[in-house]
């Protein structure tokens, strides 16, 4: 599916004088004309989504831009200036605080497709590896750009995060000191921290561009895994455009809709009122919570009692998804096929967000109010600090212990030979057509 | 794929995202209220998708902030002009610019803001134009500190926001100040709210075994009493009123666009409704027949 | 490619129908709805649209003198003139060297016309000309050598227009609200 031949003919004068000198509607018409696998679900529109995402946030951020002040006298007053006095202003910023979360939100379930389909197995490595650049490209802009209101808890996540890079032995106080150019955070921080935020998203925009490129050098993967030959294209590809443009726009107008929903009627639902309280450097807030979308991180963080060995633990949560392609031995990709898989697959997500639940509670609450129990090194077992310890050690056992474990021993379901029809009759893994091999070129 | 198994994968898709973005919502802090009683309920006109705001309300709410709150709280975020904004309590739709509306031209100039003098350069002070800011009873944090036993009073411009289920709670706080229970310790120059944030475990000296009193200890006194602010539309001059009308008009200062935009959001959605319709039929007649 | 599906229910999904048509249309519309208040953004906000009015007390001008106020970020002359100074202008209302012909009492209030208010910013490439100096008695733009007289008018020099008149209306006989 790779490397398809054009089928674009400049049919104008001025058409035949661009193609020669900058291809440039040929790379485009080429894109629609894209024979894309017929049976894509639902779960392939987020990639469209998050295009969609991304456009919005670097729209509003650059009006933004226009109006906000990177000085901590002026940062907070700014933001509201833009909420009350400027045309639109609250719409726009509402829109783009809350885009941050329709962004994660649509990002997590884009990395669960592909998790669950093995998108990320050969031939298509480095796409899921640029995607998890993208991730993290992400988490590191999200962060930056909640410090910039200059609330309480914009100062304080600052402080807390900023803090974790001086456990790093030796030379961590010294980078911590240039990287907040002083020895707390103050305005030097801010100003960089504006810099860098408006800095990313255009990073992120070109690795969005290297996705997309291996993406369709490598073609499109699909929910039967398997790859499509080229004798088979006609039969089970169909163009880009029409049939998955619409899809795709229809799946980003629903949601639109839930996005709306945020920025109209419930604005301030999935933030937190302590960062409409201006940042005061003498005074931490009760509770200090980073945004829904990092919350799992921020439970695995608190988990490991060691500073260090916490920062190492939260960092390597993102990082073993990059090693991820080899850590996974099944021959199958798609896990509608590997029964076994799913199963630990479905406990992920839900330790996935009871995680992201632990990572807002305090360490020394208790898990079932009321009930006794007895304390275990640092901390009650019902407390929930030993939870989120045991839903650390799934997560990491998920991908360090049951993706080469259960790859090896399981025994996968029938594969089609084709996307076109359901299962080759009389067909087992062996016959089937072009599993997970990475010599095949399809 | 047929019509059913299209619609069932579509239902799984929006039933995760609606689930991820409930957990989203749902990812409060436990214990965000800190021990505090949950807010009553003041009847607020603007709650839910359809609210708005009562005009006779914000400026009741206004007379009560600028003749009992002003005199330690800022709203430093506040215009005069702002009061003259579409929805906000001195609305005039004759005169639709805020700057010069004759209403607030007149409560601007009741109060008087610092300014410099333009020939000799000193410090002067002067009656207020709407283009003014609400001025702040102290010149610095210092001074609002120092004058207030250590504790500046919070600025009230973005108060609603600041607080889970602002305008609530601050009706509940200013109409909820009780008489300490017997056994609860208190400093001088603290007050016991049952609605306030806080612990009260490591002051209460209550009989064996039984809980310390919900709420926490606040630096301001009870400010509001019965009787206290005249009301020229007949409406009654009570604490409890008094509460909801400066709570409404916080909530309003907090957003003061949040009713133009609820309403904006309707049209949008109405809009974004009919489009998935429209673009919904173009998939399928697209589609049609294309076995997948 | 899509031609060959061998369905007899199947069409060309290329075809301009109806529901396409109308689907790209909200697509349109929506695009532009998206993109309007981005724009609108950029024009004046609240702040900046309650500053276009200022009002100016006439007390503090002496006679022959002229005050500078900040307006709208430019700056404006209000100007107490001289009845010489006012007699001088009307003499000139159908000088022939006029390259904007205006007469004074159109560029003043009735009943209030020892008092010019102009913009002060010259109209050839925007300096601010300097009070009193010139060969008109008026005002004289250093940067490129033009000549206004006591009521604004450019008599020399390249600047093509007469200074600006802004928009301002009389409250009471001693204040003024310009915008």
């Amino acid at each position: 599916m790779s490397d398809h031949e054009s089928t674009y003919v400049p049919r104008t004068g001025v058409e035949k004088w661009l193609d020669s000198r900058l291809p440039i509607v040929r790379f485009g018409a080429d894109y629609m004309a894209l024979p894309t696998p017929k049976n894509l679900n639902y779960w392939w529109t987020f990639g469209g989504i998050l295009a969609l995402c991304l456009v919005v946030q670097i729209a509003t951020g650059v009006i933004l831009a226009m109006h906000y002040v990177p000085n901590t006298e002026m940062a907070f007053a700014s933001v509201e200036r833009i909420m009350r006095d400027v045309n639109g202003g609250d719409i726009i910023r509402y829109t783009h605080a809350n885009g941050a979360s329709m962004f994660f939100i649509a990002v997590y379930l884009h990395m669960l497709r592909g998790l669950y389909y093995g998108s990320y197995k050969a031939p298509r490595e480095m796409i899921w590896i640029i995607g998890c650049v993208i991730f993290f490209l992400m988490i590191a802009t999200a962060f930056l750009g909640y410090v910039l209101p200059w609330g309480q808890m914009s100062f304080w996540g600052a402080e807390v995060i900023t803090n974790l890079i001086g456990a790093i032995p030796v030379v961590g106080e010294p980078i911590l000191i240039w990287l907040r150019g002083g020895p707390a955070i103050d305005n030097a921080t801010l100003n960089r921290f504006f810099s860098l935020h408006y800095l990313l998203p255009f990073v992120i925009a070109g690795c969005v561009v290297l996705h997309l490129w291996a993406l369709h050098h490598a073609g499109q993967n699909n929910p039967v895994g398997i790859l499509i030959p080229k004798d088979r294209m006609a039969k089970d590809t169909v163009p880009f455009h029409p049939y998955f443009t619409v899809k795709d726009g229809f799946a980003i107008i629903l949601f639109l809709i839930l996005f709306a929903t945020f920025v109209f009627y419930l604005p301030n639902a999935l933030g937190h009122a302590d960062n409409y309280i201006p940042a005061n450097p003498l005074q931490t807030p009760a509770h200090i919570v980073p945004e829904w979308y990092m919350l799992p991180f921020y439970a695995i963080l608190r988990a490991i009692p060691d500073k260090l060995g916490g920062v190492i633990a939260m960092f390597g949560s993102i990082g073993v998804l990059f090693v991820l392609p080899w850590l996974d031995t099944s021959k199958v990709r798609s896990m509608r096929y590997r029964p076994a898989m799913r199963t630990f697959f479905v406990i992920f997500v839900i330790v996935g967000m009871g995680l992201g639940w632990c990572g807002a509670q305090l360490p020394d609450a208790p898990v079932i109010p009321g009930m006794p129990s007895f304390t275990l090194f640092d901390g009650a077992l019902n407390s929930y600090l030993w939870l989120t310890r045991l839903l650390t050690a799934y997560y990491f056992l998920f991908f360090l212990v049951l993706m080469p474990l259960v790859g090896l021993r399981e025994t996968p379901r029938p594969i089609p030979a084709t996307i076109s029809e359901p299962v080759l009759p009389g067909g087992d893994v062996m016959t089937s057509a072009a599993p997970a091999s990475p010599e095949k070129k399809g | 794929m047929t019509l059913k198994t299209n619609i069932q994968s579509m239902k799984k898709t929006l039933v995760l995202i609606a689930l991820a973005a409930g957990l989203a919502a749902a990812a409060q802090p436990a214990l965000a209220a800190g021990g505090a009683k949950h807010p009553r309920s003041g009847g607020f006109t603007f709650e839910g998708p359809f609210g708005t705001f009562d005009q006779g309300q914000l400026q009741r709410g206004y007379k009560v902030y600028r003749e009992v709150c002003s005199s330690c709280h800022g709203m430093d975020l506040m215009y005069f002009r702002t009061l003259a904004e579409p929805g906000g309590p001195f609305y005039d739709a004759h005169q639709a610019n805020p700057a010069e509306n004759r209403f607030v031209k007149v409560l601007a100039a009741e109060v008087q803001v610092p300014d410099i003098d333009t020939e000799t350069g000193e410090a002067v002070m002067r009656d207020a134009v709407p283009a003014d800011r609400f001025p702040n009873p102290y010149p610095n944090a210092t001074a609002a500190a120092a004058g207030n036993g250590g504790a500046a009073p919070p600025d009230l411009s973005v108060m609603a926001k600041a607080r889970h289920d602002g305008a609530n709670y601050i009706y509940s706080l200013l109409s909820g100040y009780r008489a300490a229970p017997a056994g609860l310790e208190i400093r001088a120059g603290q007050y016991y709210n049952p609605y306030m944030a806080g612990d009260l475990t490591p002051f209460w000296k209550g009989p064996e075994g039984s809980h310390a009193p919900k709420g926490g200890f606040i630096a301001m006194p009870p400010p509001l009493r019965d009787g206290q602010v005249t009301y020229d539309d007949g409406s009654a001059q009570t604490v409890d009123q008094y509460s909801k009308d400066v709570a409404a008009f916080i909530a309003w200062a907090s957003d003061p666009k949040q009713v133009q935009r609820k309403q904006s959001g309707l049209g949008v959605m109405i809009f974004l409704i009919l489009f998935a319709g429209v673009t919904y039929l173009s998939y399928r007649r697209i589609w049609k027949g294309v076995a997948h | 490619m899509a031609a060959d599906q061998g369905d007899p229910n199947h069409q060309d999904p290329n075809r301009r129908d109806f529901i396409h048509i109308a689907a790209g249309a909200a697509a349109v519309g929506a695009g532009a709805m998206a993109a309007w208040p981005l724009v609108n953004s950029m024009n004046p906000a609240a702040d900046t649209l309650a500053l276009s009015t200022i009002e100016f007390d006439l007390t503090k001008v002496q006679e022959g003198q002229q005050v500078v106020i900040k307006w709208q970020g430019k700056p404006v002359f209000v100007r107490y003139r001289t009845p010489a100074e006012v007699q001088r202008a009307r003499a000139d209302d159908h000088a022939r060297d006029l390259k904007d012909p205006e007469i004074d009492a159109d560029r003043v209030k009735a009943g209030h016309q020892q008092f010019l208010v102009v913009i002060g910013s010259c109209t050839h490439l925007g300096c601010v000309p300097t009070f009193g100096a010139g060969d008109y008695g008026g005002w004289f733009c250093p940067c490129h050598g033009s000549h206004y007289d006591t009521s604004g008018r450019i008599r020399k020099g390249p600047a093509p227009k007469n200074l600006v008149v802004p928009t301002y209306d009389y409250v009471s006989d001693t204040r003024v609200k310009i915008g």
